[in-house]
Parts: structure tokens; C-alpha cells; sequence
């Protein structure tokens, strides 16, 4: 928990991903740095995820979009 | 545009939970729904309100969007809107833009966007006061001079806290309005403008607020945070009972002692059995059931205003999606215990049409607050006033129980549904955790009056015009001379019921439940009035709940429970149903499978309760 990372990109899963680009425009952009905040009850299912100033609960079929690379353990 | 030249229009947009409906408030004086998640707000709504200069000014208000690529309906009202595509809707004077000062680096994006379209906009820098305690430092000069239009600083839920928003709206002539002027970079990559502005005008000491994080720590943790949520919904069921009983009692008795009262002023006849029978005994059943209604709205009101709701819906999420829901419904759903028919109009958040006709289809599930009457006063008969494992109240129990088992058959419903679907692909969630805030006890004061009234209201208009109307039905035509049961047995209503009765004898029903279930399909309380104004009419004096206990079986209240926990009729439910979804079929299959689990869950609860003895 309070794992942080970096955005590497963002990638689609078919034509027109909708999801993917709702995920660009929220700020999951190659640079931007995210933080996973905590993990749901059940499965671990949903993740929150801090980007900028903002947490934003992600399924994980949409967090897997997302990669990352890991910044060195805080 | 000409006729309308003297009127600036301007439109509040921005992203979701931003403070645009606080500021319409603030602006127009008017008291639109604020609340502390995204997508409180679901259509545009227009105010007005006159500038210092005397121009009249029209404000519109969007729901928020976090993009012009709409994913919902909501957002796609905002699109066209802001995009002058709106069919109703000519593009505004002015775009009033909306930012939480302390979550600028998603907000600036939409910004910046919007800026895109070249259109006359300014910016409105909301929560300068939540910025400022946490020493969020923004250079409005630089970043107006940056973006190109006005920047103001406000705070919508201060007193005054759109001076210098009003001040520039003021300075604003429609016509001569300069196009902002292009960014400086007008680069492709939005992102990058937007750090590049963070970067030159806002200093942020911490990217989150600590208390958030401590909260969060707590209340997301997987086990605490789903034993914090049961306790919290628990506690509200116990403080619906055990706050209010004093406060209901008080006004029911009131009520009645002022029903003989008038009875004894007035002489007998047909105007003394409507007063008493009918509007005493009927509408001051109801009335008191206003602690009750008033508590549940307490507690929801803070709910909302907390911040904590969006939380409950991710804790719940992984849950709901198994039954084929989405942690999105949550709020809908938690509104639909106040009434369905918004918590069906907040679905429109919902992006995914599948999750938001599920959503809808099971809302008339929760129980809504028009129940809690019938409720109550069968606990109140039935269940013995009585401590269990030492702090819980029994009918408080009872009454966690029958809200217990309309979620269960929602989730089972929604389930079915899910099975039913030829289209299994992805659904989404991207649901944004809001700040936590301390709600205001003005705000909750008020919102609690508005809440009272409208229940106050409902009670001296439809409740007491079907109330009057049944006990006309009730008392003609008279019986015949020597008749040997009461004059109500002769009556219409007494008819209809005992024609009805045919199809709900199997669940224990007595006519007299039966004549109450037919006004019951205009508003729910009803039930509750009738039944007290058709045993009022058969010389029943003693009020509704010492009649009830004393002649209705354990086994017929616990199946009348059993049908409110479905209801299956509620006609503005449907009425709502069809306007949101289009769909006649929708409404058919909602009141067709509510009618059907509402027949087997009665008949089963009675049934069984009868070959317990009960
Ligand atoms: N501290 C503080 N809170 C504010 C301010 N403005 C709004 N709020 C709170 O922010 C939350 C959201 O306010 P709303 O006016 O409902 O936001 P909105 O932009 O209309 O939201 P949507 O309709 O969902 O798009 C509420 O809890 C408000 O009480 C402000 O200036 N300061
Ligand atoms: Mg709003």
C-alpha cells in the first residue's frame, strides 16, 4: 500500500476503447505519477489510485490499461 | 440573440463536485440539490438574478463532466450546451468555469479544453477556502494572464462568497467580449499545458489533504471499513425507531385527542364522521409519522454532504458488480430510500446503460420512505417494545430486517437480470473519492425543513384528497334499513374490497387491508390513512395501531410486510421509469415482476406463519 509508481502509457484494448481514453483524459498520461491508495475489501477489487490531487477507484480490468514503472520503495 | 440582448446568459461548467451548483445557489438565491460526490447534478437548470449594474442576468447550471468526450448522459447535456449543439439551448454569452482550487490538475485540463472552443469564458477559482487551510498558494494574476481570461477567486458556501464573481460577470458585454486569446502553446498535449501552468502559478505543499488520508486509512481498510459501514446503516435504523417513538406518540395522540374533541363539539352527521373519521383519524396517522421521515433525512443528508457515500460504493463495488451491479448504483439506490423516483433520476450518472437499467429496474426495491409509515405501525402492533442481547432495540431489528430483505431480492433480481443479458462485455467504474467535509448544520437544517415540508405538503394535498375521496367511497351509498353489518360493508369501497379480497385471501388480507391498497398505487402512506379511516367508519374509536393488534393475526401483518417490502404500485414510480428509460416494455416488466414477488412473498410469509400458529 502507498506504492508509488510512474505512468509509462496508457493501452487500449480494441478499436475505440472508450474507457482507455476516459483514462487519458482523468490524467493517466506517460510522466504522471500515481500512488495506489488502497485495495477494496473482496479480491482486492476495486484499486484507488491517486493521480495529481485526485483518487479515483479503478477496477482492475481498467487499472490493467495503466502500466507503470515502480519508483524505488519509499 | 437580439430580443434578448439586455440578458447575459451564462453557463457554470466544470468538472463533477467542483462547487457549480453551490455557486448557482449562491448567485441566483434558489436551493438546487448540493452534495458532496460527483454527479449530484443531472440536467441543466436555470436562475436569475440581477447584477449591481441592473443587467438581469440568466445563470445556467451543468452537470459536471470530466471531458467533452461524454461517457454518460449528464455529461453529453454539458457537451452540447457548452458546444451551442443543444437543441433547446443557444450557446452561452459567457462560460463561467469552474474549478476546485484544490484539485487543479485534473480541473485545468477541462479547462483548458473548453478554452479550445475560443468561446468568451472565465475562470472561477472555487474552494479558496479549502485551498487556503491547506496552504495551496495560487498566482491568479500569472495564471489569468497565462490562460487569457478573467480569473476570480470564490467560495460558494460563504455568505458572500461570489463577490468578485458577480463583479466580473458584471464587466462582461456580450458583444464585445474578447475571444480568449490562444494559449501560448496551443500544443496538442493538454497534460502538458496543464503541468506547465502548475508549474508557473500554484505551489502545493501536499498533493492530498491529511486528514483525508488518515480517514481513508480507516474507513476503506477491508475489514473495518465494511464493519464501520454495517454499523453505520445498522444506526440508522435503530435511531429511525427508538429517536422518534416519543415525538410519534406525541403527535399521534395529539391528533386524536383533537379528532374527539371535535367530535364531541359537532353535532352528528355526515360533515362530523368526514372530519373525524376521515381527515383525523386518516391524515393524523400519517402526520406522525413525520419524526421518523425526519430522522432517516437526517442521516442521509450528513451522508451525503460527509463525503463518505463514495467510499461505501467502493467498499461495495466488487459485491454489487457480482450481482451484476456496479459500486455506482450505491447512490442511487441509497437515494430510493428516501423515494425512488430521484434515486432513479440519479442513475443518469450511471455511463453504462446495462448497469443503469439494472440499477432502475431494482431502485422500487429499496425502501422508500412512503413505506416506512405501514412500516412502523405494524411493528408498533405487532412487535413487542423489547431489548434484545441487551442493546438493540426489537423493532428496530424488525425494521433492519425488512430493509435487510429488500436489498437481498434487488441483488437477487439484478442477478437474474445480469444472467438474462446477451451482452457480457467489460463495465466500467472511474469513480472519484471526493474530499471529506464537514457538513454544515445550517445546510442540514434546511435541507431537513425542505424535506418536512414537502412530506407536510403531501400530506394536505394528494393524502388528504384521497383520504376524503375514500371515505366517500367508504360511506355511500348507505346501507340498506336494517342492515345488519356495519355501513361500510354496504359501501363502495366496501365492494371493491371485498371483490379484491378474492385474489388476496390467500395472503391473510381482510377486505378492509384490501380497500387500502387501491388508493396506496397514488402514494404509499396512504395505506396507512385508509386503513384507519375504513375502521374509523366501522366504529372502531380507539385509533388505528390498538385495532390492528387487536384484530388482525400475527400471520396477516407479517404478510402485508411482506407485500410492502415489494409494493409493487407506486404509479409515479412508473411514470418516472418510462419518462428515464423510453420504454413501455421497461415499465410493464418492472410492475409485472414486482406484483409477482410481492404475491409469493406474502402468501409464502402467511402460509408459513399460519401453519406456526401465528
Ligand atoms: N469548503 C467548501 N466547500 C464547497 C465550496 N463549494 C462547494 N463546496 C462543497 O462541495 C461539494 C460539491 O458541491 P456542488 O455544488 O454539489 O458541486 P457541483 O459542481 O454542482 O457537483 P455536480 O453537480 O456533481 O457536478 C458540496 O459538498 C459543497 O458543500 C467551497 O467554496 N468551499
Ligand atoms: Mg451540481
Amino acid at each position: 500500500m502507498g506504492a508509488s509508481a510512474t505512468v509509462l502509457d496508457v493501452n487500449d484494448n480494441g478499436t475505440n476503447d472508450r474507457i482507455a481514453q476516459r483514462l487519458r483524459d482523468l490524467g493517466f498520461v506517460a510522466g504522471e505519477p500515481v500512488r495506489l491508495v488502497a485495495r477494496g475489501p473482496l479480491g482486492a477489487d476495486p484499486l484507488l489510485v491517486q493521480i495529481g490531487y485526485t483518487r479515483f477507484a479503478l477496477r482492475r480490468a481498467e487499472a490493467a490499461r495503466v502500466t507503470v514503472t515502480a519508483d524505488a520503495a519509499p | 440573440m437580439n430580443a434578448a440582448a439586455a440578458t447575459l446568459q451564462i453557463a457554470l461548467v466544470g468538472n463533477p463536485n467542483c462547487g457549480k451548483t453551490a455557486l448557482f445557489n449562491l448567485l441566483t438565491g434558489t436551493r438546487q440539490k448540493v452534495a458532496n460526490y460527483a454527479g449530484v447534478t443531472i440536467e441543466r437548470k436555470e436562475g436569475h438574478y440581477t447584477a449591481p449594474s441592473g443587467r438581469s442576468v440568466r445563470v445556467l447550471d451543468l452537470p459536471g463532466a470530466y471531458s467533452l468526450a461524454a461517457t454518460s448522459p449528464d455529461e453529453a447535456i454539458t457537451r452540447d450546451v457548452v458546444m451551442g449543439r443543444h437543441a433547446q439551448e443557444a450557446a452561452p454569452d459567457l462560460i463561467v468555469c469552474v474549478v476546485d482550487a484544490t484539485n487543479l490538475r485534473l480541473h485545468l485540463r477541462f479547462v483548458l479544453e473548453i478554452a479550445r472552443l475560443g468561446r468568451p469564458m472565465l475562470l472561477a477559482l472555487n474552494m479558496m477556502d479549502a485551498a487556503r487551510r491547506r496552504g495551496i498558494r495560487i498566482d491568479t494574476a500569472q495564471l489569468s494572464q497565462r490562460l487569457g481570461m478573467p480569473v476570480v477567486e470564490t467560495i460558494a458556501v460563504k455568505h458572500g462568497g461570489a463577490k468578485q464573481l458577480i463583479e466580473q460577470i458584471d464587466a462582461t458585454r456580450p458583444a464585445l467580449s474578447p475571444q480568449p486569446s490562444t494559449l501560448a502553446s496551443h500544443s496538442f498535449d493538454l497534460h502538458a499545458d496543464v503541468r506547465a501552468l502548475l508549474a508557473a502559478t500554484v505551489s502545493v505543499p501536499r498533493r492530498t489533504a491529511a486528514v483525508d488520508d488518515a480517514i481513508d486509512r480507516v474507513v476503506l481498510h477491508p475489514v473495518l471499513g465494511l464493519a464501520i459501514l454495517a454499523v453505520v446503516m445498522f444506526l440508522i435504523f435503530q435511531a429511525v425507531f427508538s429517536w422518534a417513538t416519543p415525538l410519534h406518540d406525541g403527535i399521534a395522540n395529539g391528533m386524536q385527542a383533537a379528532g374527539n374533541w371535535l367530535g364531541d363539539t359537532l353535532p352528528d352527521g355526515a360533515l362530523r364522521s368526514l372530519l373525524v373519521d376521515g381527515v383525523f383519524a386518516g391524515l393524523g396517522t400519517v402526520l406522525a409519522f413525520l419524526p421518523q421521515i425526519l430522522i432517516l433525512f437526517l442521516f442521509i443528508l450528513c451522508l451525503e454532504e460527509s463525503g463518505y457515500l463514495p467510499r461505501a460504493a467502493f467498499l461495495l463495488d466488487r459485491m454489487m458488480l457480482t450481482a451484476g451491479l456496479t459500486g455506482r448504483s450505491f447512490i442511487p439506490l441509497l437515494s430510493s430510500f428516501a423515494c425512488a423516483i430521484p434515486g432513479i433520476m440519479a442513475t443518469r450518472s450511471i455511463p453504462d446503460p446495462r448497469d443503469r437499467l439494472t440499477t432502475i429496474l431494482i431502485a422500487p426495491l429499496m425502501t422508500c420512505s412512503a413505506r416506512l409509515p405501514v412500516y412502523a405501525l405494524l411493528i408498533a402492533a405487532f412487535i413487542p417494545q423489547r431489548t434484545v442481547a441487551g442493546v438493540f432495540n426489537l423493532q428496530g431489528v424488525v425494521l433492519f430486517t425488512l430493509y435487510v430483505a429488500g436489498i437481498v431480492s434487488a441483488l437477487l433480481v439484478a442477478w437474474v437480470i445480469k444472467r438474462l443479458r446477451r451482452d457480457q462485455s467489460e463495465h466500467a467504474l472511474m469513480m472519484e473519492l471526493p474530499s471529506y467535509r464537514l457538513p454544515h448544520p445550517r445546510d442540514i437544517a434546511i435541507g431537513l425543513y425542505e424535506r418536512g415540508m414537502i412530506f407536510v405538503k403531501r400530506v394536505g394535498g394528494i393524502i388528504l384528497a384521497l383520504t376524503v375521496l375514500l371515505w366517500f367511497l367508504s360511506s355511500f351509498p348507505a346501507p340498506p334499513a336494517g342492515a345488519s353489518e356495519p355501513a361500510i360493508h354496504y359501501s363502495a369501497a366496501g365492494m371493491i374490497g371485498r371483490a379484491l379480497h378474492t385474489v388476496f385471501a390467500p395472503l391473510g388480507f381482510n377486505w378492509q387491508i384490501c380497500i387500502a391498497l387501491v388508493p396506496g398505487l397514488a402514494a404509499r402512506e396512504v395505506a396507512v390513512s385508509s386503513l384507519a379511516t375504513v375502521y374509523a367508519l366501522a366504529g372502531n374509536e380507539d385509533g388505528l395501531q390498538a385495532v390492528v393488534a387487536a384484530q388482525w393475526s400475527l400471520a396477516t401483518a407479517l404478510a402485508l410486510l411482506a407485500w410492502y417490502v415489494f409494493a409493487p404500485m407506486c404509479i409515479s414510480t412508473l411514470a418516472t421509469v418510462k419518462r428515464e428509460t423510453g420504454s413501455t416494455r421497461n415499465v410493464i416488466v418492472l410492475a409485472g415482476y414486482l406484483f409477482g414477488l410481492a404475491w409469493l412473498a406474502s402468501f409464502a410469509t402467511y402460509q408459513i406463519a399460519s401453519a406456526f400458529g401465528a
